[in-house]
C-alpha cells in the first residue's frame, strides 16, 4: 500500500512530514533548517497533539535512517521465499578455504551445473543485486541463491568442494 | 576611584547579576526577560541600587540589542515563505491585528492619551513575541503539533505588519505638523518598499556580499552591514529595527544559518542589555500607579489572543483542543512592545513607558505559562471530541450517563 505523506511548511523553522500508519498512529518528522530533526509521535486521543518528541542531530538521524532501511533487502528475500512455492532461497557463505574465493561468477558456472541462480551477493554492508558473470567472489561473501530445493543444496556442496 | 575601574566594576556586577537571575528563571521554567526588566528598574534612577557609570554603555548597547534581535528574527524567514504566507493567511492576520490592537488603542483613548499614543498602544498589544513563542513551542515539544503551523503563520504576518507599522509610527513621532507627518510617512513607506523589494528579489546578491570563509570576517561584515542599514533606516525614519529585520530576510541559505549560529550569543547579551536599559530608563516610583490599568489590559489581551488562536486553528482544521493551545501559545508579548515604548519615550505621555513596562512584565510571565495552564482544559476538550467521534449523538448510547474512565478513549472500548 502506498503511504501518503503530508508535507507542511513551518515558517521560520523548516518542514514537517507526517502520515498515519496502518495501525492508525500518526507519526512525523520535523526537519529544521539547521539540520536538527525531530521524530514526533502523535497522541492517540488528540491526534493534533504530539505525545512524544525526540530530537536527533544530523548524525543520529542518519543512524536511524540506516537502521530502518538496511534490513529491507533481507526482508524482501524472506517474502520471496514465502510467495513462490517449491522455490528455495538461501543465503550461502563463501568460507575462506572455499575454491570459489577469487573465482568469477561466470567461471563457476553455478546455474549450468545446479539450475539455481545467484540473484545477489552480500559483502559486509553492501549488497550487489544481479551480479554479472565477471563478478569476482571474495572470502566472506554471502550468496543469495534461488532455485529448487535440490538446486540450492547442490550449490552449497559446490561452495565447499568446488 | 578611577572612572575606568568604576565602569568595569559596575558593568561586571550587573552582568553577573543578570547571569544569576537568568539561572534562577531557567530553574523555575520562566523566561528571564521579566527579571531583566526588574533588574533594570532596581539599578536605574530612583531604584534600589542606582548605577552611574555604565549608563551610556547601556544606552548604546540597547540600540545594538534591537538591531541584533530583529536581524536574527529576519534570518529565520526566507522571502519565499513570507510571500506565500501573506497570500494564504492574510485574513487571519488582519483579524489578529485588529482584534488585539484595537483594545490597546481604546485603552489609550479612554485614558485621554491622544491619537499618537493610541496608535502606539495598538502596536504594543497587537504583536506577539515570536522569540518567546518559538522557544516555548520547542521546549514543550509542540513543534510537531497540527496547530503549530497556524500559530507560526500568525507570527509571520505580525512580523511583516510590524515592518510597515514601525516606520509609520517613527515618522509620525518625528513629524511636527500634519503636513510634515503625511510627507514623512510617505517617504518612510517609499523607502520601506524599495528596501523590501531589494530584500525579496536580490537576497542572493546581499548574501554573496557578506559571505566569507572565515567566521571572524563574516561576523564583522554582517554586524557592520546591519548597523549601517539600521542607521540609514533610522535616518529615513524607517526605524533601525525594521532596517535590521529586512537585512535578515535578505540573507538566505546556508550563510544565513551559519550567521544565526554566530550571532546567537552576541544577540543574547545585547538583548539582555536592551531589556535592562528599558528598566533603567523607567522610574520605579511611577510603576505602582500604572499596574492596575496594565493588569486590565493584560487580561483583555490574553482573551483576544485566545480568540485569534481559536479562529486560526479552526481555519487549518484542527480540533478544539488544538485551537485552545494555538490561542494560548500566542499570548506572549515582549520585545516589540518595548521597542515601541522606547520610540514613544516620555515625551508624548509620561505614563506611557511605566504602563508598558507593567504590561510587558505581566505578559512576558504569562506568555510561557499560558500554554502549560490551558493544557488540562485542552485534554478535556480532546477527550470530549474523541468521545463524540466514537459515539455519534444520533445513537442512543450518547445519552448513557455512565462516566467514562478517564484516560481511556472510548473508541478503544468499542473495538
Amino acid at each position: 500500500m502506498e503511504v501518503e505523506v503530508e508535507e507542511t511548511r513551518l515558517p521560520g523553522i523548516g518542514l514537517r512530514h507526517d502520515f498515519v500508519t496502518a495501525q492508525g498512529r500518526r507519526i512525523g518528522v520535523i526537519s529544521q533548517r539547521n539540520g536538527v530533526r525531530h521524530v514526533v509521535l502523535y497522541d492517540e486521543e488528540d491526534s493534533d497533539a504530539c505525545a512524544a518528541t525526540v530530537e536527533l542531530t544530523l548524525e543520529e538521524s542518519e543512524v536511524v535512517a540506516e537502521l530502518l532501511g538496511a534490513p529491507r533487502i533481507t526482508e524482501r528475500f524472506a517474502r520471496l521465499r514465502e510467495q513462490v512455492e517449491g522455490l528455495a532461497t538461501e543465503g550461502l557463505p563463501i568460507a575462506p578455504g572455499s575454491p570459489f574465493v577469487n573465482a568469477t561468477l561466470g567461471n563457476t558456472a553455478i546455474r549450468t551445473r545446479t539450475g539455481a541462480s545467484v540473484v545477489a551477493v552480500l559483502r559486509g554492508d553492501e549488497a550487489f543485486a544481479s551480479p554479472t558473470p565477471d563478478f569476482r567472489f571474495r572470502a566472506g561473501d554471502r550468496l543469495i541463491v534461488v532455485g529448487t530445493k535440490d538446486g540450492v543444496s547442490a550449490v552449497r556442496a559446490l561452495l565447499a568442494s568446488g | 576611584m578611577n572612572p575606568t575601574a568604576r565602569l568595569l566594576l559596575e558593568l561586571g556586577a550587573v552582568l553577573l547579576g543578570l547571569g544569576a537571575v537568568g539561572r534562577f528563571a531557567g530553574r523555575i521554567g520562566l523566561s528571564p526577560i521579566p527579571l531583566y526588566l526588574l533588574a533594570g528598574l532596581a539599578f536605574g534612577t530612583g531604584g534600589l541600587l542606582p548605577l552611574e557609570a555604565p549608563a551610556s554603555f547601556f544606552a548604546t548597547g540597547s540600540e545594538v540589542g534591537v538591531v541584533l534581535l530583529l536581524l536574527v528574527l529576519g534570518l529565520e524567514y526566507t522571502a519565499d515563505e513570507l510571500i506565500t504566507n501573506v497570500r494564504r493567511q492574510a485574513s487571519v492576520g488582519m483579524l489578529d491585528l485588529l482584534l488585539n490592537g484595537l483594545p490597546g488603542a481604546a485603552f489609550a483613548v479612554v485614558l485621554g492619551w491622544g491619537p499618537l499614543a493610541a496608535l502606539a498602544m495598538f502596536g504594543v498589544t497587537a504583536i506577539s513575541s515570536s522569540g518567546i513563542i518559538s522557544k516555548v513551542l520547542t521546549d514543550l515539544g509542540r513543534l510537531g503539533n497540527r496547530e503549530t503551523p497556524a500559530v507560526l503563520s500568525v507570527l509571520v504576518i505580525e512580523d511583516l505588519a510590524m515592518a510597515v507599522y514601525l516606520p509609520v509610527l517613527t515618522a509620525l513621532i518625528a513629524a511636527s505638523s500634519t503636513a510634515s507627518a503625511v510627507y514623512s510617512v510617505l517617504v518612510a513607506l517609499g523607502t520601506l518598499a524599495v528596501v523590501l523589494i531589494i530584500a525579496l528579489r536580490y537576497g542572493d546578491v546581499v548574501t554573496r556580499f557578506v559571505g566569507a570563509r572565515s567566521d571572524e570576517v563574516l561576523l564583522l561584515r554582517v554586524l557592520g552591514l546591519a548597523l549601517v542599514v539600521a542607521g540609514a533606516a533610522e535616518a529615513a525614519h524607517v526605524s533601525a529595527a525594521v532596517g535590521a529585520f529586512l537585512l535578515g530576510i535578505a540573507l538566505s541559505g546556508e550563510v544565513a544559518e551559519h550567521i544565526r549560529g554566530l550571532l546567537g550569543p552576541l544577540r543574547d547579551i545585547f538583548a539582555a542589555v536592551f531589556f535592562v536599559f528599558f528598566g533603567l530608563s523607567t522610574d520605579p516610583a511611577s510603576l505602582p500607579s500604572e499596574l492596575l490599568p496594565a493588569a486590565v489590559l493584560a487580561i483583555v489581551s490574553v482573551a483576544t489572543k485566545l480568540i485569534t488562536g481559536w479562529v486560526a486553528g479552526r481555519r487549518t482544521g484542527v480540533g478544539p483542543a488544538g485551537r485552545l493551545r494555538a490561542g494560548a501559545a500566542l499570548v506572549a508579548r515582549r520585545e516589540f512592545s518595548i521597542i515601541i515604548a522606547g520610540l514613544v519615550g516620555a515625551s508624548v505621555i509620561p505614563a506611557f513607558a511605566p504602563t508598558v513596562a507593567g504590561y510587558v512584565l505581566m505578559m512576558a510571565v504569562l506568555g510561557p505559562l499560558a500554554p502549560r495552564l490551558v493544557d488540562p482544559l485542552a485534554r478535556r476538550l480532546a477527550r470530549q471530541a474523541a468521545a463524540r467521534r466514537a459515539d455519534p449523538p444520533a445513537k442512543k448510547r450518547s445519552h448513557d450517563p455512565r462516566p467514562r474512565p478517564s484516560g481511556e478513549p472510548s473508541d478503544r472500548e468499542m473495538s
